[in-house]
């Protein structure tokens, strides 16, 4: 109780002080001092989990179980190590007179909102208000794209309010379904007949006609959010034309969260369908964002961009795992889900800092990381690394995974899946090495890049690729349990 | 006695309630294509306005005949946010960025008129299985709702000005309130004034979005919006 009250309390607290105070020299301390009060929360609440198991708390309007706490505990570290991240690099972009101070207050505080909405969206039980915290999640990112207020930074704020809006009310279309088929089950009184919990009670009671009906509506809407294609086009304008931190924690959290969404709804229509429809739909969806992704990479020049089409292929491949369901699979889902938000905010830290001191993000025009600046290369070069699920990163332990059971499922899209995932390997790595390494012009930077937070986050994808701890796997497992039946 | 038999006593013997609500719901319909054929933004805004006090009006309606008490306070925030304070925040957006008029829309008048009437068409086959399940009075109207939502998407994808794309997202907003208020006589208290607050953040990020853009572009139409998918 105490500790949701803090986890969901030191976002909108540090979103409040920020906004007062997010222009003065040591705001980016703040930023980071919050997010290192919502991890602490995040942290007690997880050990809570571990050792209570599930919760629910403020007249059930709120809840905590295996699979949500996970998602909790990783994005407050990710948004954690991101304000870390964050502070050497919106002063070298203060520096070379990017950003005015109004626009730093503007960021910070914005930063701290959208961890709000992210968490809310998480733990909260009722499912109109996941749908208003996903909104407020849109829009407390809108003017953080457009910070810059370049034309394409303009543009593709534009494109990610229209698109996500548009999507985002589908799903609000999705809910009044869902809350219309629980009315008739959960009685009229309207108080109860949202709430997850009750939900997932009685949904093989439900209305299957109805329900499908609802998931198609949610799928589009929260699948914009995730970037499925072919409703992806406004993610990686998003992600290349705002600053680095934002596109880390766009890519790196906001999408899980978005997927989270989509799970929670399969859940309960495939509770009421008794059919594996919203499997199947989750299959086509997720192959499809993973080939349409894998062709786009190879035609990217922005690095941002790349690494932009690189998530829509990743959580093509989670939301594919999730449709292939059974535990094996839910298991590699949620594996894939942590290991890609950690090693692509990771990458986006590394690139972020490559594009400033090359004064540039497009790709031909950074070259010789190795020699401007070790670290930075190295961090980018394994980064890449691991998110081509080379061994013995974490993230190939959960691609395996996924293809192994594929294999047994759906043995037809093996081929589709090795294809693509081929095809990205070639597009990504060629374009990386060049960056790494060879002759280069770049600057110094007037502050040393922060690049504890990307050797951090390689290091625990490369744990997790070797051993996962026995207390992990088993909150997996249990999380799995949850989603994916028996 | 239980709210239920309440409202089938209603329906049977004052079917005059019925003829009104189903009255909002046509004009609710009637004012989705005259926003669909209005070029002047000036106008879209008072249609509206003119949407949201129907919509205020058919929520009074339902709560009085059903005596949900928490319908009266919706009705009151639709009225407080959608005909008072939005339209006049947009009017001040209209008179600060003096666009008074949309461009030719990508598809004109006549053939968009003609997609709408298809699309309602749509809409209510769509709506059929849940109006076969609903037991609501007012259940005739979701095929309506839906048709709205359509409509006010399909005024999104034809405009170029961003105001008109603004009013078309809110205008759908209206139609999914509708439809929620026709299904299940509104969704929870607490979800209705988080999407309340959701829209009134929406409308004031984008006036100052507005602003970002006039002052890159010196317009507010899109077609300088569309250069990142050439540079792809």
């Amino acid at each position: 109780m105490i500790a949701l009250s803090f986890l969901l309390g030191m976002p909108a607290m540090g979103a409040i002080v920020l906004s007062y105070c997010g222009a003065r020299r040591e705001a980016p301390e703040i930023n980071a001092a919050f997010s290192l009060g919502t991890f602490a929360a995040a942290c007690v609440l997880a050990s809570r989990v571990v050792g209570h198991g599930a919760d629910l708390l403020w007249r059930e309007e709120f809840f905590i179980d295996p699979f949500n706490v996970f998602l909790v505990a990783l994005t407050a570290f990710v948004g954690l190590t991101t304000a870390l991240f964050s502070r050497p690099y919106m002063r070298v972009e203060a520096a070379h007179g990017k950003v005015s101070p109004g626009r730093l207050r503007l960021y910070h505080s914005m930063y701290q909102l959208f961890m709000l909405t992210m968490l809310t969206a998480l733990t909260t039980n009722n499912m109109g208000l996941l749908w208003v915290a996903m909104e407020g999640a849109t829009l407390s990112t809108v003017l953080l794209v457009t910070l810059y207020r370049t034309p394409q930074s303009l543009e593709a704020g534009w494109k990610y309010f229209i698109l996500c809006g548009v999507g985002i009310a589908q799903a609000l279309f999705g809910t009044i379904l869902l809350y219309f088929a629980a009315e008739k089950v959960l009685g009229a009184q309207g108080v109860t007949a949202l709430l997850w919990t009750h939900l997932d009670a009685v949904k093989s009671q439900l209305e299957p006609a109805v329900l499908a009906l609802a998931f198609v509506f949610l799928l589009v809407g929260y699948g914009t959010k995730v970037g499925l294609a072919p409703l992806h086009s406004w993610l990686p304008d998003a992600h290349a034309e705002g600053p680095t931190p934002i596109s880390a924690v766009l890519s790196g959290l906001l999408l899980n969260v978005a997927l989270y969404a989509v799970v929670r709804c399969k859940v309960l229509v495939e509770g009421s369908l008794h059919s594996t429809l919203p499997s199947r739909m989750l299959i086509g969806f997720g192959l499809l964002s993973v080939v349409v992704a894998a062709l786009l990479l190879m035609r990217q020049r922005d690095i941002k961009r790349l690494f932009a089409y690189s998530s829509i292929e990743h959580m093509g491949l989670a939301t594919f795992a999730f449709g292939l369901s059974g535990p094996v699979a839910t298991f590699a889902a949620l594996l894939h889900m942590t290991v890609h938000s950690l090693t692509k905010s990771a990458i986006f830290f590394a690139a972020g800092h490559a594009a400033q001191k090359a004064g540039s993000q497009l790709m031909d025009r950074i070259r010789g990381l190795l020699t401007l600046s070790p670290t930075v290369g190295w961090g980018l070069m394994l980064g890449a690394l691991a998110i081509l699920g080379l061994p013995p990163f974490g993230v190939f332990a959960s691609e395996f995974l996924i293809l192994t059971t594929a294999m047994r499922e759906q043995p037809w899209s093996i081929p589709i899946l090795l294809a693509a995932l081929a095809v990205a390997f070639a597009a990504i790595f060629g374009r990386v090495q060049p960056m790494v390494f060879g002759e280069t012009e770049g600057r110094r930077l007037p502050h040393a890049p922060a690049l504890l937070p990307v050797f951090a986050h390689l290091a625990i994808v490369l744990l997790l690729g070797l051993y996962i701890p026995p207390y992990l796997a088993d909150w997996y497992r249990a999380a799995a349990h949850l989603i994916g039946g028996p | 006695m239980s709210s239920s038999a309440a409202r089938e006593k209603v329906v049977t013997d004052i079917p005059l309630d019925q003829q009104l609500l189903n009255a909002c719901a046509a004009l609710l319909l009637l004012l989705s294509f005259a926003m669909l054929s209005q070029r002047r933004i000036v106008s879209l805004v008072s249609l509206l306005a003119v949407q949201g006090a129907v919509l205020a009006a058919a929520t009074l309606l339902i709560a009085w005949r059903t005596g949900e008490g928490h319908l009266y306070f919706s009705a009151a925030l639709t009225i407080a946010l959608k005909v008072a304070f939005l339209p006049w925040l947009l009017h001040r957006l209209i008179r600060r960025l003096q666009v008074y008029w949309d461009t030719e829309p990508l598809l004109n008048i006549s053939a968009t008129m003609l997609t709408g009437i298809v699309i309602v068409v749509f809409a209510f086959g769509l709506a059929q299985p849940i109006t076969h399940l609903a037991s609501t009075a007012t259940r005739d109207a979701i095929g309506i709702a839906v048709a709205v939502v359509l409509l006010a998407f399909l005024m999104m994808i034809t405009r170029r000005k961003a105001m008109s794309q603004v009013i078309g997202f809110l205008s759908m907003e209206n139609g999914l309130f509708f439809g929620a208020m026709s299904a299940t006589y509104g969704m929870p208290m607490v979800v209705e004034l988080g999407v309340a607050l959701d829209v009134l953040v929406a409308v004031l990020v984008l006036g100052v979005f507005f602003f970002q853009i006039r002052e890159q572009f010196d317009s507010l139409d899109l077609h300088h919006l569309e250069r990142l998918s050439e540079r792809r």
